[in-house]
């Protein structure tokens, strides 16, 4: 039983922001973290590892550069098996559409892979379309938002779950091998453990190049690319603040905001 | 011949998702432009009422797939349906609404038809004769602008409430071609077998107005005079992480960065302090109002009118208002 | 010299302030107030298992080394004190204590629960007519066959209430000379007969924590429970006070760097007179110490758990890094309270309750009195350290991380 949890680096969510005229983001010294969204993922699988025993194997998968380290090594010590990182000067500049296309060669690679886990979207891109278009690729079975693994069967190869969409939770019957896609309220993530992080920080990380997952040139990075990123920039800076109201009663404030929010026409 | 749009229009047990009326505003904006059609494209069981609605919304075409195959949205037979009518009538563009279905919808045609996807935009305009998506990342921090340059259709995914509804036009006429699902049911391996859904109230992510508790709420009873403003106006209950994590309401309420993002008219941000990672939730809103007994809140800087002081005074006090006032 | 943190260390200290950030800081606060002890945090980083963090495997620890254990006790004070607390007594000055004077029997007995979080560690020195005169204590210990039958009051204990292990200090010998000779050190069970306890209460800080006594009335402690030698029990009370203060050291600088973190967020929203607040120069000056003591405390704890790691006796240079810091954190707390103006004294922020935790610190543990006397006694040659029968064991990452 081989579980893949996939995963990115992202910078804190605390983080002060800055963008230059070039476009380059900058977030000062905050740290880079593992992508907040996919702790649930690694969790999950390490949940399904404890489950049946500890038979299952937990690899954590990243296409990044160096960076990507540090959110393997976090899973790693949360409890994943190994972790794989790929990556290729020619993957830069990737959409969505070139990203999953590496990261389903990697799983290729890998062979056996009965269940891919991810988070429901990277922090600072926001796309959540990687674990669609992975699961599209490789025809595994597209289990998105999913809220809870209600019966996984290696054996019978079937996986049941709930996913929770906006009018309420579906359930939802597929075959293996699946993909995915977790949201919060799955599981609590657990801590990174002392001898976990002990395990994390002597780990090798083999990092798998474009040739060594046999990735076409011209479907990785910005050749495989649809997508174009243009400009990035702060939004527009309202001046300002708030209009404080300000009255004897709260039902004077509460008649003047009124007022206000009628003249918007938001009422 | 121009280049048409074409427009996924989502449906639940029968009712259209409303995000899909305002690609299909948007998409009749961009007509101006593409100078082509806007063909709507209808999927489900027992729909045909919806190819109507979707001409009245302003579709001048709609492809009508009426199958058991189709009654639950389900990727396999949705992407491999658009997909295939996209190769035969090759779109320029592709909306869809970014709800959860259409965010899945959206980058699995992409797959199949090898082109871009844009999730999430926020505006979409013509510039100098490209067509230029905006998009909010980094928790809405930054934005960022995206174009497909080559590859077509271009996909794009809305976020809903950034474009506005249009006004059905009972009157308009418009072309319904039925087609055939691609996928036959043996041969879609995801079964749906239940749903339940969550206890009625508007659904945060459509609502025009939200009320919204944070930590100052105190406690589970605390959302009571929330729940009541937001009955008096029609408005959905949010919440802000620190009341979800505390146990007092469902995380399906929760706004922010780890929970929903919203964009109604009017927000109500009572007892919340307006944390980044809340205000990443609701900072398109557009008009903030915010009561808190803190002045220095950072919510305050985000709000258009500010109240400070006791929820617990003025929450009762604007139900009283407003009550008078809306005659309820 | 390398001043590099590991990776390790950097992880750990991440895991500990992630821990404290999401499960004690957002109910920090109703703890406080109430002056209920937070135990529920307590049985928290037993599962985490930072109550055995420095501890090696086989005693049942996770077998990381002094520095980690300075790291954490950074992170935990930075939200609260009470929970640094926890730590200084139950691994810094008992189970660290067991470890450098215990029988191989008593480290399996005591230890080895005590690292795995299964049984709560605290320290009865301290009386109610013997705090900075350790050596008037007045808890006597009367040998009986194979027992000791042991009378007497400890106060100021904290975890009184919470902790099943106590590390108490008796006169053995009412007749020796110096008064210091006749102490000796037993490992006191909470299940013994004639062992109550209680919490105090309205103290001005550590409100979230217990702190009380422990009261023995003919308690019949076994003589395999003595820790050390009749007559050793002084010096072991003292050399366990190495470790101690060094939690404390490191408990503050996380402290002196809340307030400084509180104190840079609030000089960057508040305005007065037409410009934030951190652009006035008197500000500017109450920040710039906060900045300079948080690194000159970082670096004395730092130093003092390198030389822990390397085995060498470390009593001044722990004694200057609890010293240093714990003054530091009272000023920079005060300061934070003054930058924060009126609403630095209300309950609303933070500051107030690090001014009132960061007092504690300056008494406990050696009265910033009594760590100038040392100081001063060490510097003038009038004191020097002479070795001990048992020293701490230095840091061996293979020997520490073997499971038998």
């Amino acid at each position: 039983m081989h579980i893949v949890v996939c995963t990115k680096q992202t910078p804190d969510s605390a983080a002060k922001l800055t963008v230059d005229e070039a476009g380059n983001v900058s977030w000062g010294d905050s740290p880079i973290i593992i992508n907040p969204w996919d702790e649930y993922a690694v969790e999950e699988a390490i949940l399904i590892k404890e489950r049946f025993n500890g038979e299952p194997k937990v690899t954590v998968l990243s296409m990044g550069p160096e960076e990507a380290l540090e959110a393997l090594k976090h899973a790693i010590a949360m409890g994943c098996d190994e972790g794989i990182r790929v990556w290729d000067e020619a993957f830069e500049n990737s959409d969505t559409l070139a990203t999953s296309y590496v990261l389903a060669k990697a799983i290729e690679k890998m062979g056996d892979v009965d269940l891919i886990l991810f988070g429901k979207s990277a922090i600072d891109s926001q796309t959540g379309q990687v674990p669609m278009e992975v699961a599209r690729r490789l025809g595994f079975s597209p289990l998105t938002y999913v809220i809870k693994i209600v019966e996984l069967d290696f054996e019978g190869r079937t996986i049941t779950v709930e996913r929770l969409l906006e009018q309420g939770r579906q359930v939802v019957k597929a075959p293996l091998p699946a993909v995915i896609g977790t949201v919060k309220g799955i599981n609590e993530p657990r801590y990174p453990s002392f001898m976990g992080i002990r395990k994390a920080t002597r780990a090798q990380y083999p990092v798998w190049t474009g040739a060594d997952i046999g990735a076409e040139p011209e479907k990785a990075g910005a050749a495989g690319s649809g997508v174009r990123w243009e400009r990035i920039f702060p939004p527009p800076v309202r001046e300002g603040g708030a209009e404080i109201i300000e009255a004897e009663t709260p039902e004077e404030a509460a008649r003047i905001l009124v007022d206000k929010l009628m003249a918007e026409k938001v009422i | 011949m121009g280049k048409d749009i074409f427009v996924w229009v989502e449906q639940f047990h029968g009712q259209a998702a409303i995000p899909s009326w305002e690609a299909i505003g948007a998409a009749r904006q961009l007509s101006e432009t593409l100078g082509g059609q806007v063909c709507a494209c209808v999927f489900g069981e027992g729909v045909e009422g919806l190819a109507k609605e979707a001409i009245a919304y302003g579709a001048d075409k709609v492809f009508l797939a009426d199958d058991p195959t189709l009654a639950d949205f389900r990727v396999e037979p949705y992407a491999a349906l658009l997909a295939h009518l996209a190769k035969e009538h090759q779109p320029e563009v592709i909306l869809i609404g970014a709800t959860s279905r259409g965010r899945d919808l959206g980058p699995a045609v992409a797959v199949d038809l090898e082109t871009g996807c844009v999730a999430d935009c926020t505006a979409l305009e013509f510039e100098d004769g490209k067509l230029v998506a905006t998009r909010p990342i980094y928790a809405g921090k930054l934005l960022s602008t995206c174009t497909i340059p080559e590859r077509r259709p271009a996909i794009f995914t809305i976020r809903p409430r950034a474009f506005a509804k249009p006004d059905p036009d009972e009157g308009r006429q418009g072309e319904v071609i039925s087609v055939e699902p691609v996928l036959k049911e043996e041969e879609i391996t995801c079964k749906v077998t239940g749903f339940e859904e969550t206890e009625g109230g508007v659904s945060l992510t459509d609502a025009a107005i939200i009320v919204s508790g944070g930590r100052g709420v105190g406690g589970p009873e605390g959302f009571e005079p929330i729940r009541e403003l937001a009955e008096v106006l029609g408005a959905a209950v949010g919440a802000s992480r620190a009341a979800v994590d505390a146990g007092w309401i469902p995380y399906e309420h929760q706004v922010g960065q780890t929970g929903k993002t919203v964009s109604p008219d009017l927000y109500i941000a009572c007892g919340i302090s307006g944390a980044i990672q809340h205000q990443a939730g609701m900072r398109t809103s557009k008009v903030i109002v915010a009561i808190n007994k803190d002045p220095e809140a950072p919510i305050f800087q985000l709000a258009h009118y500010g109240i400070v002081g006791d929820l617990f005074k003025y929450v009762p006090a604007l139900t009283k208002v407003l009550k008078e006032r809306l005659g309820k | 010299m390398d001043f590099e943190l590991t990776e390790e260390h950097k992880m750990i200290a991440r895991m500990v302030r992630d821990f404290a950030e999401k499960e004690v800081a957002p109910y920090i606060k109703e703890y406080d107030r109430a002056h209920k002890p937070f135990t529920k945090a307590i049985y928290r980083m037993a599962e985490l298992g930072i109550l055995g963090i420095c501890i090696p495997v086989r005693y049942g620890g996770q077998g990381m080394d002094y520095i980690s254990l300075g790291l954490a006790c950074e992170e935990l004070e930075r939200v609260d004190s009470s929970l640094r607390v926890v730590l200084s007594v139950h691994v810094g000055l008992n189970s660290l204590g067991l470890l450098q004077w215990g029988t191989e029997e008593q480290k399996q007995r005591f230890l080895v629960p005590q690292a795995r979080g299964e049984r709560f560690a605290a320290y009865a020195l301290t009386e109610p007519g013997a705090g900075s005169d350790a050596a008037a204590l007045a808890t006597t210990a009367r040998r009986e066959g194979d027992v000791y039958i042991l009378n007497g009051e400890k106060m100021w204990i904290s975890l009184a209430s919470v902790a099943h292990n106590f590390l108490v200090f008796a006169v053995t010998d009412p007749q020796a000379k110096p008064r210091h000779r006749g102490i000796t050190a037993f490992i006191v069970e909470r299940e013994m007969k004639g062992v109550t306890t209680g919490d105090i209460h309205g103290k001005m800080g550590v409100r979230a924590g217990s702190t009380g006594w422990i009261a023995m009335e003919d308690v019949e402690v076994p003589v395999e429970n003595r820790l050390g030698e009749e007559g050793e029990g002084f010096k072991i009370a003292m050399s366990c006070l190495d470790n101690g203060r060094y939690t404390i050291g490191a408990g503050a600088t996380g402290l002196i760097r809340a307030c400084l973190e509180a104190s840079v967020k609030y000089a960057r929203e508040r305005k007065t007179f037409g410009k934030e607040i951190g652009q006035h120069q008197l500000i500017q000056r109450m920040i710039a110490h906060m900045r300079r003591d948080y690194e000159i405390a970082r670096l004395l704890y730092l130093r003092a758990g390198w030389l822990k790691n390397q085995g060498i006796r470390n009593t001044w240079q722990t004694s200057l890094a609890k010293w240093f810091a714990t003054e530091a954190s009272f000023a920079a707390a005060s300061n934070a309270v003054q930058i924060h103006g009126a609403y630095g004294y209300s309950d609303e922020y933070d500051v107030e309750r690090y001014l009132r935790n960061s007092k504690g610190a300056c008494i406990y543990e050696g009265t910033s009195q009594i760590h100038e006397i040392i100081q001063a006694q060490y510097a003038l040659g009038y004191r020097e350290d002479r070795p001990l029968r048992c020293e701490l064991p230095a840091y061996d990452p293979e020997e520490w991380q073997r499971e038998a």
